[in-house]
């Protein structure tokens, strides 16, 4: 090859001759085990071509021997995990929510099913645990809007809360806690003393006299919905509307007075999907039973 | 032939310039400037996105600062930026010499290049802050960015390749032979994987002329491949001439570097549908994907070889040169990336570690331990050089950053190994009565303690990368710091006199 080829000193090989810049190069010969391994890595590859799908052949490709197919193969166990399921997805679906509480079998798959499910489903909004969040209702604890039993979860998760195109939603879409102030129905003055009524309901109002100006508000204005001991729609047996207890701790939107003059000025109406959509039966079964056990099911 | 005995130091010693060639150097500095401007940008907008992962709350509420628009912002600085430029320093200078040849075209040519590819990536940064994304990873720039960096990249093709063919020398030196398969097929992969239909010709926004699972492997078929030409071909290429250069040794193996070459360049284009295993991609070409990466191993580890063993007979300088030290590990961390990889590639692995933070674990073992460190050895030799300084500013600064930034990467990657792992194990967790273990969130809540180790691994890597930044500072003013010298001064015969 070249004719400048000279011995490197400290490791007796040949250079190849050729000088860049001074950068020379030693003949060294490829390493065995490296070629060797790079052999293996392309006999591996070759078997691999016998045994799996592998090249193109226009319209089609080789198969392989062992007849592989990733489709068939995820069908397969996603038909496995069904199958594994099925005698107690069967039998939720047969049974009522009631009568799946009380099989001891069964509830421990509803609880650990309605536990998935809820976690990828629910927690977004309602926390991981069910301990809520401003706006979305805590659902570990006693106080429920539209009904803490079975079946009334059950229905809720099913069709929602005011949903417009769900014949069984909880409320009305749309309709939710009339905004006092902004239809001019309060004034500021009426809103105040209102406020200062409803702190007064879990003992935290500073100012008597305020708070019994509000109580005259209160009954004109919401003794309606949320009964004449502010109990709540449920507690005082008014339906279709949702409206929560204002006399315990449990708020919705926050019980702090600046919230509670926001909440009173604007109104409220929440909402939740209807899960009918999403979710099948059984599934919301599941849930239900999940919700009615993480603490406040009636 | 003659049988002339090499002595390592002097006859391999470089020589600024010979047979009267004037070999351009100002353009050199400005990609070496720009260089590590855009490092030190790209690795610490890196540690604010993953600040924004452990802490959500930086995300601070606005589009712009989004972690879905500064994610590419990072890896375009990373990638295109700093290993762009570093790319252009490296290349066009070492071409120059190994050639005995000026730039082709002129330094104007070559400045313009300059100028116009680092407009492109600040016109690139802004896109996709104001939310301009072809929505595909490393080549997010819409279709009229991409009209210009063709133009750009083009440019640097003809400067590159015209230097390579009015050159002085007989034979084309083995970096070069990388460098170019780097030019070229990046040149082919940007031009295949933006063949877009803009949607009117005074908007940003544009469709691709392939859509589904077609786009998704034209997609990943260039993903790979920019990691494949742009991070390895081209970092390859600064090895073949840094290593032996700063080492004053000779490459290993000839027959090696040309084995391993072809095979290389030969293989890797096929391995990109490795990216899409278990997806809609057809089983077929998910087995060559497979395959084609486990055969490039060997491939990718000749590199490694040639580098490493290129420093047989002169060990003992990694004792004495950091600047060595940063180039052989980098080539260690080469060598662990491409191991990883092609195991990765196999299908059963891939089920675990695909979409999660393994992935990104590897990706950066190979971009800080491998693409970052080679380009940080490379500068720590280019810039005494460029500067005509006798030698840096201060070797010892080289150390303090070599480990900073070495501690910080084992940080990095193996926070992520954990989260990885334990983030694919925690997604396939079933119960007993066939569920899911663990919902996403918990899996993401799992993860929050390894992202924060992480963000400290990327911020020794910043701060390291400060410290070179005021090491080359001084050493462009002149300036020697007073240090304990290292037994040897081995950089004093690198550097060569003027």
């Amino acid at each position: 090859m070249a004719k400048n080829v000279e011995k490197d000193a400290l490791s007796g090989v040949e250079t190849t001759g050729h000088s860049f810049d001074g950068l020379k190069e030693l003949n060294n010969p490829l390493p065995k085990w490296w070629l060797y391994v790079f052999y293996v890595c392309i006999a591996w590859s070759l078997v691999y071509y016998v045994l799996y799908p592998a090249w193109p052949l226009g319209s089609t490709y080789t198969k392989g021997v062992l007849g592989y197919s990733q489709r068939e193969d995820l069908a397969k166990s996603l038909a496995d995990a069904k199958a594994a399921q099925a005698k107690y997805l069967d039998r939720i679906a047969k049974a009522s929510v009631e009568d799946i509480q009380k099989d001891k079998d069964l509830l421990s798959f509803a609880m650990a099913g309605g536990r998935t499910m809820f976690n990828e489903n629910c927690s977004a909004c309602h926390g991981a645990g069910g301990q809520g969040a401003k706006g979305y209702p805590t659902l570990a604890d006693d106080v429920w809007l539209w009904g803490g039993t079975t079946g009334d979860l059950y229905q809720t998760i099913k069709g929602g809360v005011r949903q417009g195109d769900v014949v069984e939603t909880r409320g009305a879409p749309g309709v939710g806690m009339t905004a006092f102030g902004r239809d001019g129905i309060l004034d500021k003055t009426q809103i105040d003393q209102v406020t200062e009524y409803v702190l007064s309901l879990t003992n935290r109002a500073t100012d008597k006299a305020k708070a019994d100006k509000g109580k005259t508000v209160f009954e004109e204005n919401c003794v309606a919905c949320h009964g004449d001991k502010g109990q709540g729609s449920l507690a005082a047996g008014v339906d279709g509307v949702g409206a929560p207890p204002l006399n315990t701790a449990a708020w919705v939107y926050g019980g702090d007075r600046a919230t509670l003059v926001q909440t009173i000025t604007n109104g409220r109406a929440g909402e939740m999907p209807a899960w009918s959509k999403r979710l099948d039966d059984v599934t919301i079964k599941q849930l239900a039973i999940y919700v009615h056990n993480l603490g406040g099911g009636k | 032939m003659t049988s002339a005995t090499l002595t390592s130091g002097a006859a391999l010693g470089s020589q600024r310039v010979s047979d009267d060639v004037r070999y351009y150097e100002d353009v050199i500095r400005l990609f070496v400037i720009a260089a590590v401007f855009w490092g030190v940008i790209g690795f610490t907008a890196g540690v604010f996105i993953a600040l924004q992962l452990a802490f959500p709350a930086l995300n601070l509420g606005l589009e712009w600062t989004s972690f879905g628009r500064l994610r590419p912002v990072h890896t375009s600085a990373v990638i295109f930026a700093f290993g762009g430029n570093v790319l252009f320093a490296t290349s066009l200078y070492s071409v120059q010499r190994t050639c005995r040849q000026h730039l082709f075209g002129g330094e104007g040519l070559a400045k313009f290049i300059f100028w116009n590819y680092n407009i492109f990536i600040v016109l690139a940064a802004l896109s996709y802050v104001l939310g301009f994304s072809q929505g595909k990873e490393y080549a997010e720039p819409e279709w009229i960015l991409d009209l210009y960096l063709t133009v750009i990249w083009v440019l640097y093709a003809v400067v590159f390749i015209g230097t390579v063919m009015t050159r002085k020398e007989s034979h084309i030196y083995v970096a070069n032979w990388f460098f170019m398969a780097f030019i070229l097929t990046v040149a082919i992969l940007h031009l295949g994987n933006n063949v877009n239909l803009p949607v009117s010709l005074f908007g940003m926004k544009s469709y691709t002329w392939v859509t589904g699972v077609q786009s998704a492997m034209v997609q990943w078929w260039y993903g790979h491949n920019a990691v494949g030409f742009f991070l390895t071909a081209g970092f390859l290429g600064i090895m073949y001439y840094f290593v032996p250069k700063r080492a004053e040794r000779p490459v290993y193996s000839y027959r090696l570097s040309i084995v391993h070459f072809w095979t290389l360049i030969f293989l890797y284009i096929w391995a990109g549908p490795h990216h899409l295993h278990y997806t809609a991609l057809p089983d077929w070409a998910q087995t060559l994907g497979m395959t084609f990466s486990v055969m490039l191993w060997m491939p990718s580890w000749g590199g490694m070889i040639n580098g490493i063993m290129t420093l047989s007979g002169a060990w003992d300088k990694l004792r004495t040169d950091p600047v060595l030290r940063f180039l052989v590990t980098s080539v260690a961390f080469y060598g662990m990336s491409t191991f990883e990889g092609p195991l990765m590639s196999v299908k059963p692995v891939n089920a675990l570690s695909h979409y999660t933070d393994w992935t990104v674990g590897h990706v950066h073992s190979g971009a800080l331990g491998w693409v970052a460190f080679v380009s940080f050895g490379a500068i720590y030799y280019l810039v005494p050089v460029l500067w005509k300084r006798a030698q840096l500013y201060s070797l010892r600064l080289v150390s303090y950053h070599f480990w900073t930034a070495t501690i910080g990467i084992v940080l990095y990657i193996t926070a992520m190994w954990v989260s990885g792992i334990m983030q694919g194990l925690m997604w396939r967790a079933y119960d007993n009565l066939g569920f899911l273990q663990y919902s996403f969130v918990e899996t993401v809540a799992a993860m929050h303690p390894f992202y924060v180790i992480r963000a400290l691994g990327g911020l020794l890597f910043v701060a390291g990368s400060l410290i070179m930044v005021y090491n080359l500072w001084r050493t462009a003013r002149g300036d020697i710091r007073s240090e304990t010298p290292y037994a040897t001064a081995p950089h004093k015969t690198a550097v060569g006199a003027a």
